[in-house]
């Protein structure tokens, strides 16, 4: 937690985007986090991914559940609209928003409990309803406000604060993601800044629901040894299965990939996504074998990071409801309403 | 012949008893529109089980030349087509009534009674030589009865006809049998039997002005004309035929005719929770959104409710009521979320709330309820019922008002944000409550944290206890505002207020207008107020005050309305009497009339009022202390 405020003069040396704006146009207010905790690093790869893609900083929509990980929209883009909603329910305000006005970029950021737990069902539906948006899951296994409660993704054997072991089996929501048909579905580590933010940006750029599984280790109560989301555990389990590059629309395309082992991906808007497999039998564009693959590094207690599925498509949620391209809420109220000539035509057959 | 009273022509009710799922509904509905396009009052009632098929349904059918649309007391003839309800249905006709069944089979002596008529027509035995196919016959056999009604009733044929032609014009294979059935019911009836009888039909000219549509698709064309574009929801008996509506009117008038797009967005939710959720996130985001439900589903919806009430995020509810507790008794009609909807979520909560009674209203509020929502930044609920929802009634004709303007509420453009020195969301700057919203997306100096947390007039966080009672105390200052602007009472009185009063609420209107006018045919005036909206205003403290006694009348059994009057006005509770029904049914003018009794000494000394027997029986009072 930071308890001093940074003064809001800029360097006049700090970089600046394409639209002119610096990093620090997308920060937000101080964290109220505790000193370490991995959600702050996430904040960090965010800002760093909106400054990069030189979003306008009021054309992004933050939302949020509660919890933690639903306190840091606050955090990042302070000229953007945030709506901290209730427990496990983002989903829901996100698509219903999304349905109204679909220009604007949405973020959601939830936890294991807001995303695993009460919200396990809305998680899963936008999914399926593959509402445009970036999904980030700040991932401890652990509840932070109320104390130190296993949540639903702790790892059979993990241990409490207390050292109480858990007993009951994790959900893994990047195989859950799969399951249910996301077109992208990635896992990285809060602090892994390299690998996170090409993934951000590739989500933020995806047309359709982009789920980023972010482990972000709780440092006050779940940090200890025998916790399987911790710092210590997460660095040496961690297993880079893809490398994710993000080529902007327009940016020259570098090459420092061996085409072989490169897998480009063209987005919606035209940005593309080059992934460099580390294991040559990665396949991230085949459902079926990642969810092979998956399952056996998790028998082995490794944690398979990257974008781990790619699939660029046009479809979203208002694809499916055929819904026009222009933003509903611009809709003029003369195309909405059909006058009264028509009601009495209508109720002629209601006669 | 028995005695039945003044009914005969024009004024009776007759009941078709069925087994859900053989198709008699459409029957059903070809016999109300046809009297109805006689130019006769009528209203049906459709009492159906929460089944798909196999169980016992009725369609009430009530023709009355005075425009009376409550659910009739007594039924003067059953068309009893289902063995599995014939001991109930012969039992509720009227002395001197009618039965119609079908003879094939030899009706059990232990169904007859003496006192009633019964109309044997062979139905089954003339589809099953005539038709060919189980699902024929079947279908048949309900357009054959309406065929035998045609000659008891005097129903005119052309107009059946016609509509039969208007429905089956582009199948002539259907449009041929439905004729043959029909004939074929018409025939044996004046062949066998003396028809017309008694209880007969003569064409009118009282239906000209008026439609005949449900509450729920009326809604649904409000929600259309008030220019919502988002829908989310969760099936649910009895309100799905709102979003059923809304997506059919949709598809017709809210396609754009050059891209094929749609200029709507229905979403069906996982479950309430979520529909509320997708409500929220869409008016947020400033378009107008609803999402239709019934009592369970605002139960779940809870949590968001408070969400948008704390947050000021307008959205609006519609509750078609059913039976509750619980699951209750979903096909079956009541308003048991009279206080749920007023004072929904925890924490100290007030919403919005309005009570249409026919489906003009359903139509005329639902466009209120957004601009209500929008102009308050407040959850805003339609409180309908099953009976007013998803029957047929006869209503005036909508009208629209081309030069209708939506209050789109104080919503900051982009051009106002530009030129604003400072925006702070909560902020109370024009002294009326109401603070001002931005919308995402339209400029930077407009945004904000929305957060159901605790937050100051700033729009900050809090945990301060001045900060946090300053904008709760406006909310409900804000919320209180509102009775002004919701539908006015309707109120039914003479120059000089009468010592007795009644109040009632939504559908039992028509009921207690039906009372009121029997009680003044025997000179006793009642002065009468229907509640339209809440929270009350001045008119409702001001009918409470002019009367000595009050009588409310709703249907629940907790006297919700009652309750809520106690609590949000300052009349004192002992002058408060109730009349509750809460069996289910639509309310008759017999469950008010037995109910007001001890309150009126001219009715007290009979006792029941004759014919309304089986009303007295399930009827509360409360009885006012003297």
């Amino acid at each position: 937690m930071s308890y001093i405020a940074k003064p809001a003069a800029r360097h006049p040396q700090m970089p600046r985007n394409a639209i002119g704006l610096t990093p620090r146009d997308y920060e937000g207010s101080m964290s109220t986090l505790c000193a370490g905790c991995g959600h702050d690093s996430v904040t960090a790869a965010l800002i760093q991914a909106f400054f990069e893609l030189a979003v306008e900083p009021h054309r992004v929509v933050k939302v949020s559940g509660i919890g933690c990980s639903a306190k840091t929209p606050t955090y990042f883009v302070s000229e953007a609209h945030g709506f901290n909603s209730v427990h496990g329910r983002m989903p829901s305000v996100a698509a219903g928003a999304n349905a109204a006005n679909r220009e604007l970029l949405y973020v959601g950021i939830s936890g294991d409990g807001d995303s695993l737990s009460i919200g396990l069902g809305q998680f899963c539906h936008a999914i399926r309803r593959n509402v445009n948006m970036l999904y980030v899951l700040e991932n401890n296994g652990v509840y932070g406000l109320t104390k130190g409660q296993f949540s639903a993704s702790a790892d059979i054997g993990s241990l409490s604060k207390a050292g109480v072991a858990n007993r009951q089996g994790p959900i893994d929501p990047v195989t859950l993601a799969l399951s249910l048909g996301a077109t992208f579905v990635a896992r990285s580590f809060s602090g892994d800044k390299d690998q996170l933010v090409p993934i951000l940006m590739a989500g933020m750029r995806h047309q359709g629901f982009a789920f980023i599984d972010v482990i972000s280790p709780c440092v006050t109560f779940n940090d200890h040894e025998g916790s399987t989301k911790s710092y210590a555990h997460t660095r040496t389990h961690m297993h880079e299965v893809v490398e994710t590059d993000f080529v902007p629309l327009k940016a020259e395309i570098r090459t420092k990939y061996d085409e072989g082992s490169v897998k480009a991906v063209t987005l919606h808007d035209g940005s593309t996504v080059r992934l460099r497999k580390t294991d040559p039998e990665y396949d991230p564009g085949d459902r079926r074998a990642v969810l092979d693959y998956l399952g056996a590094t998790a028998a082995e207690g490794e944690v398979a990071t990257g974008l781990l599925y790619l699939e660029g498509t046009e479809d979203d949620m208002h694809s499916f409801e055929n819904t026009v391209d222009a933003p509903l809420v611009n809709v003029p109220f003369d195309t909405l309403c059909p006058g009264s000539a028509v009601l009495d035509e209508i109720q002629e057959e209601w006669r | 012949m028995a005695d039945h009273g003044d009914h005969g022509v024009n004024d009776f009710a007759f009941k078709v008893a069925t087994v859900n799922g053989t198709g008699s509904a459409s029957a059903n509905g070809l016999l109300l529109q046809a009297l109805f396009r006689m130019g006769i009052p009528v209203t049906g009632k459709n009492v159906f089980p929460s089944n798909i098929q196999g169980l016992p349904t009725w369609y009430e059918i009530r023709v009355n030349k005075d425009g009376y649309t409550a659910r009739s007391p007594d039924f003067h003839l059953i068309v009893a087509m289902n063995p599995q309800s014939y001991a109930r249905d012969i039992e509720e006709v009227v002395s001197g009534g009618w039965v119609l069944y079908d003879n094939t089979r030899e009706l059990d002596d232990k169904f007859r009674r003496d006192d009633v008529n019964f109309i044997g027509i062979p139905l089954a035995e003339m589809c099953v030589s005539e038709f060919d196919g189980s699902r024929t016959r079947i279908l048949m056999k309900n357009i054959t009865y309406v065929g035998a009604l045609v000659a008891l009733l005097d129903i005119d044929m052309d107009v059946v006809k016609g509509m039969l032609q208007q429905k089956f014009s582009k199948k002539q294979h259907l449009m041929d049998a439905n004729f043959k059935a029909i004939d074929m019911g018409y025939a044996y009836a004046r062949e066998h039997y003396d028809c017309p009888l008694p209880i007969r039909l003569e064409t009118m000219d009282a239906t000209a002005d008026h439609v005949m549509i449900n509450g729920n698709t009326a809604a649904a064309l409000g929600c259309v004309y008030a220019g919502a574009t988002v829908g989310a929801w969760y099936p649910i008996t009895p309100s799905t035929s709102v979003m059923d509506g809304f997506s059919q009117y949709c598809k017709r008038l809210r396609v754009d005719p050059e891209t094929g797009k749609n200029n709507y967005c229905i979403i069906q939710a996982e479950d309430e929770l979520a529909a509320a959720g997708m409500v929220i996130g869409a008016s947020w985001m400033g378009a107008r959104a609803f999402t239709p439900t019934s009592g369970p589903g605002i139960s779940l919806m809870s949590e968001f409710i408070g969400l948008a009430y704390y947050a000021e995020i307008p959205s609006v509810f519609f509750n078609v009521q059913r039976t509750g507790p619980s699951t209750g008794m979903p096909t079956r009609t009541q308003q048991g979320d009279l206080m749920m909807c007023t004072y929904a979520s925890h924490g100290d909560t007030k919403h919005i709330a309005l009570f249409p009674a026919n489906p003009k209203e359903c139509f005329e509020f639902a466009v209120a309820a957004f601009d209500l929502a929008e102009r308050f930044q407040t959850p805003t609920f339609l409180v309908s019922d099953l009976d007013i929802g998803m029957n047929d009634w006869m209503i005036p004709r909508l009208e629209w008002d081309d030069d209708y303007v939506p209050d789109r509420g104080k919503v900051l453009s982009a051009e106002e944000l530009e030129e604003a020195e400072s925006f702070y969301r909560y902020l109370d700057v024009d002294g009326d409550h109401i603070a001002y919203r931005t919308l995402p997306g339209v400029h930077p100096k407009g945004a904000y944290f929305t957060r159901g947390s605790g937050h100051d007039k700033y729009g900050r966080y809090t945990e301060g206890s001045a900060e946090y009672m300053e904008v709760v105390d406006r909310l409900l200052a804000k919320v209180n505002s509102a009775g002004d602007r919701v539908p006015e009472p309707e109120l039914h009185q003479g120059a000089e207020p009468t010592e007795l009063g009644m109040i009632s609420i939504g559908g039992c209107h028509w009921a207690v207008l039906e009372a009121r006018d029997d009680l003044a045919e025997q000179g006793l005036a009642v002065d009468y107020m229907r509640i339209r909206g809440f929270p009350f205003n001045e008119t409702v403290e001001r009918f409470l005050e002019q009367h000595d006694r009050v009588v409310v009348i709703e249907q629940n059994r907790d006297e919700q309305l009652r309750k809520l009057i106690t609590i949000e006005t300052q009349c004192p509770k002992e002058k408060l009497g109730s009349i509750t029904y809460y069996g289910g049914q639509p309310l008759s003018k017999g469950h008010v009339l037995d109910g007001l009794a001890p309150w009126i000494p001219e009715l007290a000394g009979g006792g029941a009022t004759p014919g309304f027997a089986d009303a007295a029986s399930d009827t509360a009072v409360v009885e006012v202390a003297p």
